[in-house]
């Protein structure tokens, strides 16, 4: 292999500035090396674990767990084109036949010219806007084979969002504001629950955060007061505390994250400012997916503003002995960097494995110190409840699920898209108000609550969606995903899919998840693409998935073979009958 | 606040330190709870959860890193906890040669694993490595038990010769871009063999021995001169 020789002189300036911040600077610096050289190459890296002192082999490791980094000569621009369910029923197959075709370039292959490298991706997060690609950072909404060239060449719109729904109160700047305006957001009611919370004290705020009873909204229903009470109530000084942001969103099906931190940084900012205050945190950070770039570039440039105006650093609003900052950073491919402990290891410069809990983060989180970990949306949430004030938001939804919830509609729907909406409403009446089926067709199964969700049938569609009637049909609202399946949908396929986005994200941790996902994988692409089931397949199935549930060491493996484990029980025949 | 707890496990009570683990508190009354990847000198990491139990809780519990709690009751060898810890086993023998690993073909045995079950599936392969004069890699052989990478980091030897290629299913032990131990931070010290539980790291010797070769011909075959003579050359 040769190429031509690194220019070294163009990263030093960087590695200076950050050496002395050591191993958590790894995966920004190996972002800015491959902004520079468009690959990884050794003396780049042997550079980096000079400065940065990480043993060369750790940087091989993290280089190799991470997609989006390469250490073999990779182009500059990449395309990637998502190959997940609401992509599929999108029809991103057409799609990539024509990229294919144009590039003359197979999935993973770079031009002989080493200007550009074609890709089949998971998720984009991206399910509203199906079939989705992007074009380096630039992302394409509803690409038909015919727009091929104009999205080559960049020509092709940028993808801009379809949200929807009444009232409108998280979304509530979202289309409305310039998100690079800080100055616009004070204009939007910017600002204010951040400046009625530093009236009261930080165990007022922590009360209120509890009275709003918001639980965690990327899927574990943690209460979010509770977590931030720990946090404050753990040993520690402010100086040794963190609010990190969970902004790694990934999950096919989900894309509610995107909407606010595109579209409304600034409230993704003063939320994480205003449980800064609460806990007694002085750090703030937040993880976005590295499949975000605008949302990474968006909230940098944001949390730049902020700082400048003062609503960032020290003595936050004029406010004594408030200090706070945020750092962004950028995920690099990585699915299970959403699990809570892996998104820790992810800043902290290492492979995004899972940590054995307990101990929980409340205690040892970020660089095992105290740490509140909260979802985009539950943060977003706390401050709507701030800025309403809790009275009103509690008069939102149901008494047990109190405000309203980003449900995220895709695949066989008149009008995908972000919902807000408050809890309480049926699944039916939400696909209605998406404007149902296109084509007069009936619905065939909902996968609910995202990959790790469950599928439910069309007996199953008067299920109102709050936390305690989801949880008594044993539904997992999750993300909030409703992903519709017309009659005509392949749901061999389906679930063939949904298994290979875990066997793709299984981080390799733990044994029953990195095999158990690479044989349902196995078993799934037999019965849909080989000549069906054999007798024994649905077993085996099962067996699988109740191992990787029961025994797994993270959230990823315990719910990998949910979804499918759900369709078997609902449609035995889609493992059981031939061809 | 007492410094001990009582808990059940498989009907019987016991009472031990609260911060001892399930499998250690077991193996007090001699209820052997099986395991692969732990070892009593390193870091638990609770990869291979072959010593998942029932603790009552949402979902099993991994005993070597998981504390006892007063009145937990715990199920060693329930149904769902053999069916989970059979389908690792099947998982595991339809992945790797486990030809050299006897500890783990008993637990085969044991739990009636069917290990022709997967029979076709994708096996993890890699060539042997026979890159240096004091041990060979044979990653055919490796569970990603990390044994091996814990010994050469924080837990043993702070060399960080080693790590790990890809992801998921994919991931191998590694090293840095795939170099050959020769040319990596190895100090040759020997502990990642020691502690290899399925023969995929071997001494060189010894797989010698193994292929008929007397003493004499691997001394010629395994020496190196002094560096200062090779550079010499």
């Amino acid at each position: 292999m040769s190429h031509p020789a690194v220019d070294l002189s163009l990263l030093k300036p960087y590695l200076e500035n950050v050496a002395h911040r050591g191993r958590t600077m790894l995966l920004p610096a190996l972002h800015y090396a491959q902004s520079l050289y468009g690959w990884l190459p050794r003396e780049v890296q042997v550079e980096i674990s000079h400065a940065l002192r990480v043993p060369q082999a750790d940087i091989h490791g993290v280089i190799e767990f991470y997609t989006m980094l390469y250490n073999e000569p990779t182009a500059k621009k990449v395309i990637r084109v998502c190959e997940d369910s609401a992509c599929s029923l999108g029809g991103c197959h057409e799609l990539m036949q024509a990229i294919e075709t144009q590039l003359g370039l197979r999935p993973g292959e770079t031009a002989a010219d080493g200007q550009i490298t074609y890709e089949h991706v998971p998720c984009l997060g991206m399910c509203e806007l199906a079939p989705a690609a992007l074009n380096g950072e630039r992302p394409a909404a509803n690409l038909s084979p015919d727009a091929v060239p104009a999205f080559l060449e960049g020509r092709y719109p940028e993808a801009q969002g379809n949200s929807y729904g009444e009232p409108r109160h998280l979304l509530a700047r979202v289309g409305k504001v310039d998100p690079t305006s800080l100055n616009d957001y004070r204009a939007h009611g910017g600002y204010i629950g951040l400046t009625n919370a530093l009236q009261m004290t930080p165990e007022q705020v922590i009360e209120m955060a509890e009275k709003t009873g918001i639980v965690g909204r990327g899927g574990a229903m943690f209460p979010t007061g509770r977590k931030w009470r720990f946090t404050r109530g753990a040993p520690g000084t402010p100086a040794e505390k963190h609010i990190v942001i969970n902004a790694d969103e990934s999950e096919p099906g989900t894309f509610k994250d995107r909407y606010l931190l595109e579209d409304d940084p600034f409230s993704v900012i003063e939320a994480a400012t205003l449980a800064g205050y609460a806990v007694g945190a002085e750090n703030g950070w937040i993880f976005v997916r590295g499949e975000y770039p605008r949302a990474f570039h968006r909230l940098t440039h944001a949390v730049e503003q902020a700082r400048a105006a003062g609503y960032l650093g020290r003595e936050i609003m004029g406010q004594p002995g408030f200090h706070f900052d945020i750092e962004v950073r950028l995920g690099a491919g990585a699915y299970i960097c959403g699990e809570e402990t892996a998104l820790f290891e992810a800043i902290e410069g290492k492979r995004g494995f899972p940590r054995i809990k307990p101990p929980f983060p409340t205690t040892h989180g970020l660089f095992y110190q105290p740490t509140v970990i909260n979802n985009v949306e539950t943060m977003v949430a706390v401050l709507v409840a701030f800025n309403l004030g809790v009275e009103e938001w509690l008069k939102l939804g149901t008494a047990q699920s109190p405000g309203t919830k980003l449900f995220c509609l895709s695949g066989n729907i008149a009008k995908p898209g972000l919902y807000e909406l408050p809890f309480g409403l049926t699944v039916r009446e939400i696909i209605e108000m998406a404007g149902g089926v296109p084509g007069n067709k009936k619905v065939q199964a909902v996968l609910m609550g995202g990959a790790a969700g469950v599928f439910i049938g069309p007996d199953k569609l008067d299920t109102r969606l709050t936390y305690e009637d989801t949880r008594q049909a044993n539904i997992p609202l999750g993300s909030g995903v409703i992903m519709v399946f017309d009659e005509t949908a392949d749901l061999r396929q389906a679930m063939y899919e949904l298994a290979r986005f875990f066997a793709h994200e299984s981080c390799g941790k733990c044994f029953p998840c990195q095999l158990g996902t690479q044989r349902q994988l196995e078993l799934l692409d037999h019965i849909a693409h080989n000549g069906g089931a054999k007798p024994t397949d649905k077993q085996t199935l099962l067996d699988v998935g109740f191992t990787m549930t029961e025994t797994s060491l993270c959230g990823l493996g315990q719910t990998a073979a949910s979804a499918i484990v759900s369709a078997i029980h609902l449609w035995p025949e889609l493992v059981t009958a031939e061809g | 606040m007492s410094d001990t707890v009582t808990l059940t496990i498989d009907g019987r009570e016991v009472t031990v330190p609260k911060e001892m683990t399930i499998l250690d508190a077991a193996a007090t009354i001699g209820i052997d709870i099986p395991v692969i990847c732990y070892h009593p000198h390193l870091t638990a990491n609770g990869l291979c959860r072959v010593c998942s139990v029932d603790a009552g809780w949402r979902v099993q519990a991994a005993a070597c890193v998981t504390q006892v709690a007063d009145g937990l009751k715990v199920e060693t060898r329930s149904e769902d906890v053999c069916r989970g810890r059979k389908t690792i086993l099947e998982l595991l023998a339809s992945t790797v040669n486990l030809e050299e690993a006897p500890e783990i073909l008993a637990l085969l045995e044991e739990y009636g694993a069917d290990t022709e079950r997967f029979a076709g599936s994708e096996k993890r392969t890699a060539p042997v490595y026979d890159d240096n004069p004091f041990y060979l890699r044979d990653y055919n052989q490796c569970i990603n038990c990390w044994r091996c990478v814990q010994v050469c980091a924080e837990d043993a030897q702070y060399v960080f010769a080693l790590s790990y290629d890809g992801r998921g299913f994919h991931t191998q032990i590694g090293t840095f871009m795939g170099d050959g131990m020769m040319d990596t931070t190895c100090v040759f010290c020997g502990q990642c063999v020691g502690a290899c539980p399925t023969g995929a790291l071997k001494p060189k010797r010894q797989a010698l021995l193994e292929q008929g070769y007397d003493p004499d011909s691997i001394f010629e075959q395994t020496r190196r001169k002094r560096r200062p003579q090779n550079k010499a050359e």
